[in-house]
């Protein structure tokens, strides 16, 4: 990136979140530019699920700052975040169990927005074509793979600018690995900016362009995938590989 | 033959209101987590209302209908306001906090529909059209019982249908199994809590107007119909409207029939019913487990911790005000009246009853809805003995906490066998089964007549005396319960309560050790109780009904769930401005609005309050401090008590 390009789509800055007493994270900032895939790394507990959290206003950080496209969205609530076009998918996938996967998507569902993709039921089961198949079938009845295409769609539905994916390889069998890349990818070629967690490093490294490594609630590294394809002792120490 | 259908038909309209009343609630509860207490109060407002709407409008063929649908539509911009004014601005609050809140309200309703409608019962408007009485087989039935029939189905049509076919509907399912998810995809939840609130208050008032040409209005309704709708809610199932339809069903069949089989024992059938579809489905009928951790990010607790300077000096002035009190009586008996010394004695009983509950609830994690049942179940213990054995007051004081605490062995097994919000419903069941025993057998108990004569023995009659003999019992209750919760017991306690999954993975029986300190603080309750028959020369009912157990939940909350001085300072301040108030006329408005503005004012309770305005105005309290200490706490023992 050079000096001059636009600002950032994602800007963090000096993240400062407790919970109770404990300090997870500190000072931590990152920036994601326009049409980027960034991933935080990080062994478990690490502070990367916080980061997400913190940035989509889940849990409140006690100091630091976040842009969205260069509007401030510091300490706003969740729903305010999610509308300025911040799309987010836990990790622990969170689908309504009771909802069909239709209803899932409508809960989901937010006006289009300029400068975004815009996505409708049908486009979404072009590009998840299992969910197609059970459009009425109550979300809590499918597999883990298949829940976790449905989280992804669902947050797709509000039409976001940047997504926030909390570990989507987790706990998923290969195949739907490799599926879950490719459409990381496709979602890249969209035009949207997408902010990944992850702990897999070779998932990360098909799909991301930057990293950042994340270790006790701070950014221990910062730099392209190939910079940490090169550095094999900056993941010996700070990833479980 | 005809009279069994005619029994069902009326068992069946009688099911109506409660359908609607419970729904309401279940619909609340579900998307908010909030038990609203008030609902009784939206019901019994859906009355008085309706009368006054048919009144304006005339109670013709359309205008009826139109009256009863705008009663429902103004309780439930009622339960906006509530919304709005009150509970939005505490729901980052703990969960149970907001139902201070509702308690507050339904004292402010009860004196606003008092000044309003006045102390004379309503007789409802007649229906149009619906005046007379059809003859089943041979048996008449009153055409509007086959109205209120049709109510319900109809109205679970509709809800369906709102559900399942709009996306407000889906919104709220949506946010019932998890609604910060459903704040992340970009719904603003106020909206969705407005609507619901409107949504389950109109319900509720829908239920009381719709009932009115059967039985009118009157000032009772609001707590005669909760405690039903409780049971409903709860056999049906937490947020599940169509297990509020089954168990409606199920009630108002069971409370028609069983008026004809146990002419005596209704309230008892139907608190039974609930106890016992608790135990086999701990869910309700049509309920689910709720999903634990979706919910806000909270703080941990911080950690209990032994009396700081600050309080250690607070509670020997404490001490000392007491001891020397009825020497300032003796002194100058026209400065110190003998009236501040009952005052005190009451005060002190509720501290120790309040202590009690609070030992199970803060400590222990487990909200009971139901402690009057101890409370109560100790001075009936008492009374029952100085009744029909002629027992002096030294055996029937021993014998009150033990009485109370096989009640609270005998709730306390199936009780603990449930969390949260269930295990809260099942005391409040089985105090209610309690309270039904003692109310309807009038032979043994006196019924509403109570138990007379109990007074204390001669050497504890004088007034002095049996202060000292309260402040005895009281101090000594109190350390007690402290010496238990800093003992490695208390830990074990807090431990499950913090991390039921890891506490037994270490090994520790929880359930055994929340049966135990439940029944530890009944037996509490239980001594709390017989200091307050002693101290009546009397016992009624009323020591055992849900207001009274309502009463001890307030104070708990109000003090302070987090520290052990808060359930004191709650029992101190609510029992003293109870009895400021009840000189008064609309006493009950200015306590409720009291309630609401301690609410707002104070999330942390008074206790928090206390803490820290002591603290920083002395300079004493460390940073962050807890507090943590009885008054006794003065007395030399706290610095021994530092956890290891
Ligand atoms: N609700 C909570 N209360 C207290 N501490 C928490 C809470 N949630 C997380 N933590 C702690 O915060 C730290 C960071 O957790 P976080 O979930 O952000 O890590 P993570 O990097 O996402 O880990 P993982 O790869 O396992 O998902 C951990 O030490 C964790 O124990
Ligand atoms: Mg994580």
């Amino acid at each position: 990136m050079t000096a001059s390009a636009p600002p950032p789509v994602l800007e963090a800055r000096d993240l400062h979140t407790y919970y109770g007493g404990a300090h997870i994270l500190a000072d931590l900032s990152f920036v994601l530019n326009d049409g980027e895939v960034v991933v935080l790394l990080g062994r478990n507990g690490a502070g990367k699920t916080t980061t997400m959290k913190s940035v989509m206003g889940l849990v409140r950080m006690r100091a630091g700052t976040v842009h969205l496209e260069g509007a401030d969205i510091t300490g706003e609530e969740p729903h305010v975040i999610a509308r300025a076009g911040m799309g987010y998918v836990p990790e622990d996938r969170r689908i309504f169990g009771d909802l069909t996967v239709m209803e899932n998507l409508e809960v989901g569902r937010q006006p289009p927005r300029p400068g975004a993709p815009a996505w409708t039921p049908e486009r979404l089961f072009g590009m998840f074509p299992n969910l197609a198949e059970m459009r009425s079938r109550p979300a809590g009845r499918m597999s883990g793979g298949e829940q976790q295409m449905l989280t992804v769609a669902r947050t797709l539905m509000g039409n976001p600018k940047v997504l926030l994916l909390d570990e989507p390889s987790e706990g998923l069998a290969p195949v739907i690995v490799d599926q879950m890349a490719a459409t990381i990818q496709a979602l890249k070629a969209e035009g949207l900016s997408i902010l990944l967690s992850e702990q897999n490093l070779h998932f990360a490294t098909a799909v991301s362009d930057r990293a950042y490594i994340v270790e006790k609630g701070r950014i221990r590294y910062e730099g392209t995938m190939d910079a940490l394809a090169a550095d094999a002792e900056v993941r010996n120490t700070y990833l479980t590989v | 033959m005809g009279d069994f259908v005619v029994t069902l038909l009326t068992g069946l309209s009688s099911a109506a209101a409660l359908f609607l009343v419970a729904s309401g609630l279940s619909i609340i509860f579900g998307v908010t987590r909030i038990v609203n207490f008030a609902h009784g109060s939206f019901y019994m407002l859906g009355a008085y209302i309706g009368v006054t709407t048919v009144q304006s409008i005339g109670g013709g063929a359309v205008g009826f209908w139109v009256a009863i649908l705008l009663a429902a539509v103004l309780v439930g911009l009622i339960g906006v306001a509530m919304e709005v004014l009150l509970l939005r601005r505490i729901y980052r609050a703990p969960e149970l906090f907001q139902l201070i809140a509702t308690f507050g309200v339904i004292l402010v309703i009860q004196d606003v529909t008092l000044w309003i409608w006045g102390s004379e019962d309503l007789v409802g408007p007649r229906a149009p059209g619906f005046t007379g009485a059809v003859t089943i087989l041979g048996q008449r039935l009153p055409e509007y019982d086959l109205v209120l029939i049709a109510v319900s189905p109809l109205v679970l049509a509709g809800l369906w249908l709102l559900f399942n076919r709009t996306r407000w509907g889906t919104l709220v399912r949506a946010a019932t199994l998890d609604r910060q998810m459903v704040s992340a995809l970009g719904v603003n939840q106020r909206w969705l809590f407005t609507g619901v609130l409107f949504l389950g208050s109109a319900l509720a008032g829908l239920g009381g107007a719709i009932q009115l040409p059967k039985g009118g209005a009157d000032l009772l309704m609001d707590f005669n119909i909760i405690a039903a709708a409780f049971v409903v809610v709860v056999v049906g199932g937490m947020g599940s409207i169509g297990g509020a339809f089954l168990a409606a069903i199920l009630i108002g069949l069971l409370q028609t029939f069983g008026i004809q089989i146990f002419p005596n024992s209704t309230l008892i059938l139907m608190f039974l019913v609930m106890a016992v579809v608790l135990i086999f489905r701990p869910w309700g009928l049509l309920g689910r487990p709720e999903i634990p951790g979706h919910g806000v990010v909270e703080a941990p607790e911080a950690p209990l911790r032994p009396a700081g300077r600050s309080l250690r000096i607070g509670g020997a002035l404490a001490m000392a005000f007491l001891l020397l009190l009825p020497v300032a009586h003796l002194i100058a008996p026209s400065l110190v009246g003998d009236f501040s010394l009952v005052l005190t004695i009451e005060i002190l009983i509720f501290v120790l009853f309040a202590v009690a509950l609070h030992f199970i609830m803060g400590p222990g994690g487990m909200v009971s809805f139901g402690h009057a049942a101890f409370f109560g179940g100790g001075a009936y213990g008492a009374a029952l003995l100085v009744k029909f054995a002629d027992a002096p007051m030294e055996i029937a004081f021993w014998a009150a906490p033990a009485g109370a605490a096989l009640l609270a062995i005998l709730f306390g097994w199936f009780c603990v066998r449930l969390t949260g919000v269930y295990f809260a419903m099942l005391t409040l069941a089985f105090a209610q089964i309690a309270w039904s025993i003692v109310f309807q057998w009038g032979e043994v108990t006196g019924g509403d007549d109570g138990i007379l004569g109990t007074w204390p023995s001669d050497w504890a009659s004088s007034r002095v005396a049996y202060y000292y003999l309260t402040v005895g019992f009281t101090v000594a209750g109190i350390l007690a319960m402290r010496r238990i919760l800093f003992a490695p017991f208390g830990y074990t306690l807090r431990a499950g309560r913090d991390s039921p999954l890891r506490a037994a993975a270490i090994g520790i029986d929880l359930k055994r050790h929340q049966w135990i300190a439940f029944t530890i603080s009944g037996a509490f309750a239980g001594l709390a109780g017989a200091l307050f028959v002693y101290s009546k020369g009397s016992v009624f009912p009323t020591s055992m009904e849900i207001a009274r157990s309502f009463d001890a939940l307030l104070m708990v909350l109000l003090g302070g769930v987090h520290s052990l001085t808060g359930p004191i300072v709650g029992a101190t301040a609510l029992t003293w401005l109870n009895d400021l108030f009840s000189e008064l006329s609309y006493w009950r408005f200015l306590l409720g609005a009291t309630i609401i503005a301690l609410v707002l004012l104070l999330p942390d309770g008074l206790a928090g309050l206390g803490d820290s305005w002591a603290g920083r105005r002395l300079g004493l309290a460390s940073p962050g401090s807890e507090s943590g200490a009885g008054p006794g706490s003065g007395s030399g023992a706290g610095d021994r008590e530092a956890p290891a």
